[in-house]
């Protein structure tokens, strides 16, 4: 089992015969995924890797191939129509790597995608990939990943891919590994992917990557501490990073706090998870906790 | 990115907010002559990047453009918190009975803009919200609808009794938050928010931070970017589409996406190193930032050893490989690096730095050890 993406993924490719598009459209066909679709707006009725079709708009590809999840690869400007069209055409996932989505656009397009029901990863994350299931939705390198027990969620691209390629090392394989994406409004959370790999019969513990700055973390350890029974791992990345510049006197007064490392440390201890020193560390920490 | 308190009051000011008037000046004598021509007292006011303006020195009262000139000569060239005053702000000094605050803030907690007003504005503000958080009212707008003339109105009210001055604060409230929109702000605030004594309502110090993501769309608001008052590595580094800040150690560091790049500094100091910065060279790569990337990190003198982590996802590790060799031999470097990369293309990327007399660790804590190692004067471990 996964959550998210799984063998009945049907993939729509949004910006499909772009630079980043192309490429990996193709990597995740590789992988195994089953990509349906593409949506270039003007290029409709040509095909790509001559087995994709593609259309002009994710409402046309939707009725001709019942796509159910779609992945988006256009730039900035466009990538907040880009949600919304998917989620207006009956998209059930919603997937955006684009990175650079001015943060206005999100408190709009976060509404949106809500109402339509549809679920939103990103923007600028890596995406999700179920190594059981053969399917990659986004950036993640298919190789790096092996099926097994942990469920991984994380704020960052690359800190996951970093993470996730010490435990196939070791023999440790994953469910799915969900990149959330770090910008300050994004769709699915921690406690989203938390909530679905505690449902998840075939997740045993779960891998966690945080960074500095807000409070997503410690509500995060707040619902591990009540909800979950599964064991939970976390880092959190920015332990040396200095503290940033100040925002005026809105951020100080609106976040109560500074959302240092020190500060979810010690919410992820309270909440009697497992902490991660350096990436290596999740490996010893998930294998006595999977015993 | 962040804009000055004059270019703040101009953009609220084509939005109707009530703002004394006021000039910027580079010299004693302009501020002589926009005090002359404004008459009357006037505050002088530095403009740089940094708070605590007022309690550093740099804003001052004064009672006639004779003073203005003094005042604007000790304030221009003065250093508050590292940034040189280059400009000061002249404007006629408003008569403060009481002074309020009004901010706006993108919440990542709410995922909306969220209003904060408070009747106890002023430079004690955060004072305020730590330690009476009652007299701070919150409310977040619905991005669907706008902000609404009855919430506007309840803002208030929550700030004056007076009718007259609730309304007009609320209609300050709607060009402020109207401004926010217009220019792609993360930011907004007008503090203090002051009723004069002949019952106004003024903005009397205003403060505007842009979302970068808005700068290409909204070119009019990028312009107003003052680089002279950056640092000039941060500038490079921001022309070449790095993320980059100095450090202190002797560590340089080019890393791929924030994450990797602070769990890497934190790497650097667990194995007894310090980091010299962070640098993240971001997702989509291509040879070239992988070049501005070494030029910035090489002309730091302190740099001992350079440490490259890269784990390719949409970054292909083969453009960061042509990237050392094609910066390297531009430049040849005089100093030791020590190359981790995996991911996108690593068997490319492996072959292109062994053709080119480079080695390749697929190990990051490896990678990490033996760049401390030589980074303090010794042998790779």
């Amino acid at each position: 089992m996964s959550v998210f993406v799984t063998k009945n993924t049907k993939l729509l490719v949004q910006g499909i015969t772009g630079r980043d598009g192309s490429f990996h459209a193709k990597q995740m066909m590789e992988y195994g995924t089953q990509v349906v679709a593409g949506v270039t707006p003007g290029k409709g009725g040509q095909t790509f890797e001559n087995t994709v079709p593609i259309f002009n708009t994710v409402a046309e590809a939707v009725k001709a191939t019942g796509a159910n999840t779609s992945v988006i690869y256009v730039p900035p400007p466009f990538a907040a129509d880009a949600m919304m069209e998917a989620a207006d055409a009956g998209v059930q996932l919603i997937v955006c790597i684009t990175e650079g989505v001015p943060v206005l656009d999100m408190t709009r397009v976060r509404p949106y995608v809500m109402e339509k029901g549809a679920r939103l990863v990103g923007p600028n994350c890596p995406g999700l990939i179920s190594p059981a299931d053969k399917a990659k939705v986004g950036i993640i390198p298919g190789r790096i990943c092996t099926p097994g027990p942990v469920g991984v969620v994380s704020r960052s691209g690359t800190l996951t891919y970093e993470v996730v390629y010490q435990l196939t090392r070791a023999g440790i394989g994953q469910t799915t590994c969900v990149g959330i994406g770090g910008d300050p409004i994004n769709g699915t959370n921690f406690i989203d992917a938390l909530e679905a790999f505690e449902k998840d019969p075939a997740t045993k513990a779960v891998a966690m990557m945080g960074e500095i700055g807000g409070t997503d973390e410690q509500e995060a350890a707040d619902y591990i501490k009540h909800h979950m029974k599964k064991p939970v791992v976390g880092f959190i990345a920015g332990q040396t990073a200095p503290p940033g510049r100040r925002m005026g006197h809105a951020g100080a007064i609106i976040s109560g706090s500074a959302g240092t490392a020190a500060e979810k440390i010690d919410a992820f201890k309270a909440a009697g998870m497992g902490v991660a020193q350096r990436p290596k560390d999740f490996v010893q920490l998930i294998q006595e906790r999977l015993k | 990115m962040n804009i000055h308190e004059y270019q703040a009051k101009e953009i609220l000011r084509r939005f109707g907010v009530p703002i004394p008037p006021g000039e910027v000046a580079t010299t004693p004598a302009e501020a002589e002559a926009i005090a002359t021509k404004l008459g009357g007292p006037v505050m002088v006011k530095a403009q740089v990047h940094a708070g605590g303006r007022g309690k550093a020195g740099g804003v001052k009262f004064c009672k006639d453009a004779a003073t203005a000139r003094e005042k604007a000569t000790a304030i221009l060239g003065m250093q508050i918190k590292g940034l040189t005053v280059e400009k000061v702000l002249v404007t006629t000094a408003a008569d403060i009975g009481t002074e309020a605050y009004v901010g706006i803030i993108v919440d990542r907690r709410t995922k909306k803009a969220v209003f904060m007003v408070s009747a106890a504005g002023g430079i004690d503000i955060e004072e305020v919200a730590a330690t009476t958080p009652e007299k701070i009212h919150y409310h977040p707008v619905d991005p669907r609808y706008g902000l609404q003339p009855f919430e506007a109105q309840q803002m208030g009210f929550f700030l004056y009794q007076d009718p007259k001055q609730a309304r007009a604060a609320a209609k300050i409230m709607q060009q402020l938050y109207a401004a926010f929109l217009a220019t792609g702000c993360s930011l907004a605030e007008i503090n203090p928010l002051v009723v004069t004594p002949t019952g106004d309502v003024i903005a009397v110090d205003a403060k505007m931070v842009i979302d970068d993501n808005e700068l290409d769309r909204l070119p009019a608001v990028a312009a107003l970017r003052d680089e002279s008052s950056e640092e000039p590595s941060e500038v490079a580094a921001r022309k070449a589409n790095l993320t980059f800040i100095k450090l202190d150690g002797n560590v340089g560091c080019v890393v791929n996406g924030a994450g990797l790049a602070m769990a890497t500094m934190d790497l650097v100091k667990y194995y007894g190193g310090e980091p010299a910065n962070f640098l993240d060279i971001g997702g989509s790569s291509n040879p070239e930032k992988v070049v501005n990337a070494l030029k910035i990190i090489t002309a730091d003198p302190s740099v001992k050893a350079i440490l490259f982590n890269i784990f390719g996802g949409i970054t292909r590790t083969d453009d960061v490989a042509n990237g050392i060799v094609t910066a390297t031999k531009a430049n040849p470097l005089k100093v030791p690096i020590v190359i981790r990369l995996t991911g996108t293309n690593e068997e490319i990327a492996v072959k292109i730095l062994t053709e080119n007399g480079f080695s390749a660790s697929s190990d990051m804590d490896e990678a990490v050890q033996k760049a401390v190692a030589l980074a303090k004067g010794g042998k790779a471990a």
